[in-house]
């Protein structure tokens, strides 16, 4: 075992970290709030909004993240210039990127996985909460923003926890898209070095920190209500 | 490839220059992958399962560290890791016994790897399917005389298989899913036919889509034979909810 090469490698590692935890960062809010959205729709959406939020939960479900970070990449990434105009645009150094498809194809991944998640905490919230904000003349806007999403949220805490555990254990993926995240920088210092393990457990470490400290912080958020168990 | 422009049904036809055949080729060996590595996955767990249940200190710390190891650390970096350790440590142990180095078959590796991972998760799922069981129906089973074999004929198995099958259908189900992720070390399964039929044709979107629908009516039918199963086993069970 030789670590001497991480030195020499400790300005490419910190940038792959960084990259792996925007990832990271980005696909969990975006896929949160996204997630509210689909998770109200089924709960109590109409015909149409319910049958939409389903089959889409289904679809990103039912299907590896893998096809479909290549379905974003090279599938709409190839069909993406075709598009009059956007090639001269804003948006195209972003919209070129690697890490502008993983990002997206993370969200909607973790949207759909994490919609389920809500679903069920909405619905596990007890009625009389809610009749009781009624009762108090709450418009069903104040409701959901008072009583029903945040004590669903609070009964979904454990299993978010879980959720973003394996959205984190996920991210390696995206360095088949040309991500410099974490795992690349790990496979660029087996292609340099022909080190085969000790990138790997490097990387390894990092993300049992993480996900340690993951675990850490909810347990910090879940002790902020008392419970009675 | 041709030169005339191919339309979507002559890119998904089964036969050359449609791409459809070698896309069904790719999901049969994902299924072939996810069986083989479900069935190691059941024998590794349950062993697993036994052995944490034994109550045997030093064997119950080693599967802690396995099952706590393989869950906490990503999937991509695992399946490459014993990939290489896997054909290492063979190859170790082959040049210990004085024998050439063979390469391995990589559909062999792909199952094996993933197998190992599976085992991981079928432990926990197993044990606590195992603990779930009411120690009256096996105190029961022994007041009886059953001997152990007919205990675990007629009672346990029947007992756990209700409380294991949600787990059991929930690993079947990311086991598929995992099983794309043998495309990264190279193994040619559906991802990466996928990616062959998209690189040479250039019709990236069609064939990602074609092969994600292949993954979805995977797990739809699996779901159904799962719901299927489970109805048998809780059969005579009161319904839940």
């Amino acid at each position: 075992m030789t670590f001497s090469w991480i030195a020499s490698y400790w300005s490419l590692l910190s940038a792959g970290a960084v990259q792996t935890l925007l990832l990271l960062v980005i696909s969990v809010i975006f896929g949160f709030v996204l997630a509210i959205g689909l998770a109200f729709a089924q709960v109590s959406g109409g015909t149409m909004a319910r049958c939409l939020a389903r089959g889409y939960c289904t679809f990103f479900r039912g299907t590896p993240l893998l096809i479909q970070l290549w379905l974003f990449y090279y599938g709409i990434g190839s069909l993406l210039p075709l598009i009059p105009g956007l090639r001269q645009s804003l948006f195209w150094p972003i919209l070129r990127e690697g890490f502008f498809f993983a990002a997206v194809s993370f969200t909607l991944n973790y949207a759909a996985y994490e919609a389920e998640v809500l679903r069920g905490a909405l619905l596990a919230v007890p009625k009389g909460e809610l009749e009781a904000g009624r009762a108090f003349g709450m418009r069903p806007f104040t409701l959901v923003r008072r009583i029903w999403l945040p004590r669903a949220i609070r009964i979904a805490l454990p299993t978010i926890a879980g959720e973003i555990v394996m959205q984190l254990k996920a991210t390696p993926l995206a360095f088949t898209v040309t991500v410099m995240d974490l795992y690349a920088v790990a496979s660029k210092v087996r292609q340099d070095t022909l080190l085969v393990y000790e990138p790997l457990i490097v990387v390894t470490i990092f993300y049992l920190i993480l996900t340690a400290i993951i675990a850490f912080a909810f347990r910090l958020l879940e002790a902020q209500v008392p419970s009675r168990r | 490839m041709a030169t005339e422009p191919l339309g979507i049904l002559d890119l998904l036809s089964p036969y050359p220059p449609g791409w459809g055949g070698t896309l069904l080729v790719g999901a049969a060996s994902t299924i072939a992958i996810s069986a083989g590595a479900f069935l190691i996955g059941i024998l590794l767990g349950t062993a697993g399962a036994l052995g944490k249940l034994s109550g045997n200190r030093l064997l119950g710390l080693l599967l802690n560290v396995y099952t706590t190891a393989i869950r906490a650390i990503p999937e991509l970096i695992l399946i490459v890791g014993l990939y290489y350790a896997g054909m290492d440590g063979l190859n170790a142990l082959l040049a210990g016994l004085n024998l050439p180095a063979i390469e391995v078959n990589g559909f062999v590796v792909a199952v094996a790897v993933l197998g190992f991972v599976q085992g991981a998760y079928m432990t926990e799922v197993l044990r606590g399917a195992i603990l779930a069981i009411p120690v009256g129906q096996i105190d029961a089973a022994k007041a009886f005389g059953m001997g152990p074999m007919l205990r675990l004929r007629r009672v346990i198995l029947p007992a756990l298989l209700p409380n294991a099958l949600p787990g059991l259908a929930n690993l079947w189900m990311s086991v598929t899913k995992d099983s794309a992720l043998v495309a990264v070390v190279g193994y040619q399964e559906l991802a990466l036919a996928t990616r062959l039929a998209g690189a040479s044709t250039k019709h990236y979107f069609i064939f990602f889509l074609a092969s994600a629908l292949l993954y979805l009516a995977l797990t739809l039918v699996s779901n159904i034979v799962f719901d299927l199963i489970e109805r048998h086993v809780r059969r005579g069970q009161p319904k839940l909810g």
